[in-house]
């Protein structure tokens, strides 16, 4: 019964990977190597796709596995095997949070996590902000640092930034459209 | 009946529209969720961001569910997690089913590297509305350099940073506490 089997692998995978989408992949190449649903070239093809669709990529992950190993049917369990264990583990979380919420100690953690946490988001930025302005494959030295620099990409940055601080009212969507024209007329990859 | 109809256009557009992973949601919830809802605060998302990356799961999954749950209990997690994912659904499907190639074309690749400019300058947009709610004082300044230093630098778990950083904040605002009596 491969629609309960990938539920089951799926809710584990949901269970055991912690610190988003990402940390689900080395579950999926063990998955797929141990009961031959899907190849390793597959994963590595399934996540470009999955990083180039919306949505958040763990998802996107499941359900192309899923889709991949059993059809339709096979997505829906792969979906819902992966959210559950996080559904059920943040709903007692949030109870218990909420029963409390004045707690001293509950009060002084969030006052030391608060910081950590944007800490931790500016990090991962950082290495988005990397991938997305920087050439590395053209590295060279430190003498011709300004060589990895990709200019379009730059100015294509600071233009956003622009008119996200002058149009404060404007939606993120429509920022990520002037990414989305801008790269596909400009040629952003180079393809 | 209506606010489960607010949770699923508010989520399902969420999920329509997030390209990167957890961290890209951030500021689409920031506008959906606290400026356009007013369901959180800045604050309390930072918390749910903190949480769900020490919780099992996706952490833009994880945000749904807190979120959800905070308006309407269990129903509410439910309706705001699985309409999060539906959009993944459908285009998944319509990609594996359709187009198995996606990836491959120069549109798609050319137009996605873009999208990341995009989403860099929205992430460090949500970072400087973020550091308004998280960064009160001079110990909590240092607390975000040192993480934010120290986890680009390191490659451990966050669930490590976030433990620490509770301690501390444990110690810190308990420990006065017991110094003014």
């Amino acid at each position: 019964m491969i629609y309960l089997l990938l539920f089951w692998e799926f809710f584990k995978t949901g269970l055991f990977a912690v610190g988003g989408g990402l940390a689900t992949l080395p579950f999926l190449y063990e998955m797929g190597a141990r009961t031959g649903w899907f190849t390793a070239a597959q994963v590595a093809d399934m996540l470009a796709v999955s990083e180039s669709t919306p949505g958040p990529i763990g998802i996107n992950m499941a359900v192309y596995t899923g889709y991949t190993s059993a059809g339709v049917l096979g997505s829906v369990c792969a979906l819902v095997g992966i959210v559950t264990p996080s559904i059920v583990i943040i709903i007692l979380v949030a109870a218990a949070l909420k029963a409390f919420r004045d707690n001293k100690y509950v009060n002084g953690a969030f006052y030391g996590i608060r910081p950590a946490s944007t800490g931790l988001i500016a990090a991962a930025g950082v290495t988005v902000a990397m991938g997305a302005l920087l050439d590395l494959d053209a590295w060279t030295g430190w003498d011709r640092f300004w060589t990895v620099l990709d200019w379009k990409a730059l100015l294509l940055a600071a233009v956003i930034f622009a008119v996200s601080k002058m149009c404060k009212k404007l939606h993120p969507a429509f920022l990520i459209l002037i990414g989305a024209v801008a790269g596909a007329v400009f040629r952003f990859a180079g393809a | 009946m209506k606010i489960y109809w607010q949770l699923f256009v508010s989520f399902f557009r969420m999920g329509a529209i997030t390209f990167g992973g957890g961290y890209a949601m951030l500021p689409l919830l920031q506008r959906e969720i606290v400026e356009g809802r007013g369901w959180c605060t800045d604050a309390e998302l930072t918390d749910y961001f903190a949480i769900g990356q020490c919780t099992p799961g996706i952490i833009a999954v994880n945000t749904a569910t807190f979120i959800g749950y905070k308006q309407k209990g269990v129903p509410g997690a439910l309706v705001a997690t699985y309409s999060l994912v539906l959009p993944s659904f459908l285009i998944i499907g319509l990609i594996a089913a359709l187009l198995r190639n996606f990836a491959d074309y120069a549109l798609v690749k050319n137009a996605f590297a873009g999208i990341r400019v995009a989403v860099t300058v929205l992430i460090l947009n949500a970072v400087i509305k973020l550091l308004r709610s998280s960064v009160t004082d001079r110990v909590t300044a240092c607390i975000f350099v040192a993480v934010a230093v120290l986890a680009y630098v390191l490659d451990v778990s966050p669930v490590l940073f976030v433990l620490a950083t509770a301690a501390l904040g444990i110690a810190l605002r308990v420990g006065k506490e017991a110094k003014g009596k």
